[in-house]
């Protein structure tokens, strides 16, 4: 199949997942079950990288802004800035797309092969609305959250990097942080996360849905599905940045 | 009644039914027999809408498979239960959630009357006491127990089983294959058994269709099929060196 078709039937895919669950009740269930599967099983991971990432984005400005002209407290502002704008958003829903992605398609892979898609089909439930819906919904709600979270973290753990290096002062660091703040910066960057979110959540389901033959073709959809999510998400992330930053 | 006509199903271009006619009764175990890859589980397949004919018809207690509308076919769904040849139960519920989700998904009825309904199903198929466990924690032969409850548990009318013995030693075998002869007979419905075992075409064989090469290349019952003069089919039921001996003895 060329990449023409495969985006034809990923959108044909969609059309069937976005509608009404068959039963609230249990579209409900699932739904509580898939936060806690793809979003609260993530959060010690992304504040772990968050945090420590933020303190190396304080260190590293910190020491290329050496010149004794330029005031530390650009150090705060910069860091903030590249954690709200980019690594927040795009690092960690690619990070994401890695450990949420594989997990998708590999547990929807393994239910196609081991015909609990065809159970399901055979009960009369519409199988992508009752399995694809609830990590939409779940990750498009939750990822927000969590990249709020990540920005936070990220923003302390510059703070006690700087701290601990002594290469930029709190009182700087902190009135960086505060500098020619833009709102608008953390409305884009909960824009694109919520569109990252709901690719983690389709195209991975996509590779894993219509997986055919067994363990080794479940492996391989899996593979597929994070570097396909990954390069979906670089591209996106320049689209919207030009949509909603460019002038 | 089931009926098949002139039933056709290739994929890429290689046929796999050509042209199959048959009827299968109600109150009966219907046998669809065949070796491994004569495409007995794309009829059963074709049966319950997983696949779509390319050509001919089948037709459910007067109801045209052809002229249905998809909602027409999804209802139709709802009558029929199916036991997967690798029970395909959900690994991620319990054994007492895996049979209460179709009650869940289509009634509206309270918790207690569902859990009423699980219960006596799972005790139609001598199980108890397993409602909290997990699939993965099960033997073969328990497996398919709670997938021939989740099949019956809303009642079905029609009973699709691929291969319900496989994997198992030949004595559960024969009590997966007795359990579904008797529910077959209590709710008087209709059921199609897919099976190359040849304990279940002696035991439980009411009708059979031997399947070879895309057609039905023999149709009768277990007592016909000892007597058969058809090659084909001598050459598949006795295929091992005891049952020639068993076949000789016998005439
Ligand atoms: N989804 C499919 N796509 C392509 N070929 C298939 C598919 N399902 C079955 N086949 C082919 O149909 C033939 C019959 O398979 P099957 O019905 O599974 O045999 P069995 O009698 O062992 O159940 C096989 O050659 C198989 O390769
Ligand atoms: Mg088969």
């Amino acid at each position: 199949m060329n990449y023409i078709e495969h985006v034809g039937k990923y959108f044909s895919m969609l059309r069937q997942v976005l509608r009404k669950p068959q039963k609230w009740s249990v579209f409900r269930d699932s739904l509580f079950r898939e936060i806690q599967d793809l979003g609260i099983n993530s959060v010690g991971i992304v504040a772990f990288i968050s945090f420590f990432v933020g303190g190396v984005v304080v260190i590293q400005t910190a020491l290329n802004l050496e010149n004794p002209l330029i005031p530390k407290y650009l150090i705060g502002y910069a860091s903030r800035e590249s954690l709200i704008l980019e690594f927040s958003p795009t690092l960690l829903s690619i990070i994401l797309a890695g450990k949420v992605g594989s997990f998708i398609s590999s547990s929807i892979g393994t239910m196609r092969v081991t015909e609990q898609i065809d159970a399901l089909e055979v009960m009369g439930v519409n199988s992508l609305n009752y399995l694809v819906l609830p990590k939409i919904i779940a990750t498009v709600l939750f990822y927000p959250f969590l990249i709020t979270i990540s920005i936070f973290l990220g923003i302390v753990g510059g703070y006690v990097a700087g701290n601990i290096t002594n290469l930029v002062l709190s009182a700087d660091y902190v009135s960086g942080i505060r500098y020619d703040f833009d709102p608008f910066h953390i409305t884009y960057s909960l824009i694109k996360t919520a569109v990252f979110a709901f690719v983690i959540a389709t195209i991975p389901s996509y590779h894993g849905y219509f997986v055919k033959g067994g363990a080794i073709e479940v492996g391989r959809s899996s593979t597929k599905a994070v570097v396909w999510t990954s390069v979906v998400i670089i591209f996106l992330n320049y689209i919207l940045t030009q949509l909603l930053l460019g002038k | 009644m089931i009926e098949l006509s002139n039933l056709h199903k290739s994929f890429d271009g290689a046929s796999v039914l050509k042209g199959i006619n048959t009827t299968f009764e109600k109150g009966k175990t219907n046998l669809i027999i065949g070796q491994s890859g004569s495409g007995k589980t794309v009829l059963l397949k074709c049966m319950l809408g997983l696949f779509t004919p390319d050509k001919g018809d089948i037709c459910y207690d007067n109801r045209h498979y052809s002229k249905m509308s998809i909602k027409g076919k999804r209802n139709l769904r709802k009558e029929m239960g199916m036991l997967f040849q690798g029970s395909a139960l959900f690994d991620s519920l319990n054994v007492e959630n895996n049979v209460m989700f179709p009650l869940k998904m289509f009634t509206n009825n309270p918790y207690n009357a569902m859990l009423d309904r699980v219960n006596t199903v799972l005790k139609r198929v001598n199980l108890e006491n397993v409602n909290h466990k997990y699939p993965a924690e099960l033997s073969g032969g328990m497996q398919k127990r709670v997938a021939l409850a989740r099949a019956i548990v809303m009642n079905p009318k029609y009973l699709f089983c691929d291969e319900p013995n496989s994997g198992l030693d030949p004595k559960t075998a024969i009590v997966i294959d007795n359990l579904i002869q008797e529910i077959t007979k209590e709710f008087d419905i209709i059921t199609v058994i897919n099976s190359h075992d040849m304990n279940s075409v002696m035991e439980i064989g009411e009708k059979i269709i031997f399947l070879k090469d895309g057609i039905k290349a023999w149709e009768g019952n277990n007592k016909e099929i000892l007597r058969t003069t058809n090659e084909a089919v001598s050459d598949f039921v006795y295929s091992s060196e005891l049952l020639k001996k068993v076949r000789k003895a016998y005439l």
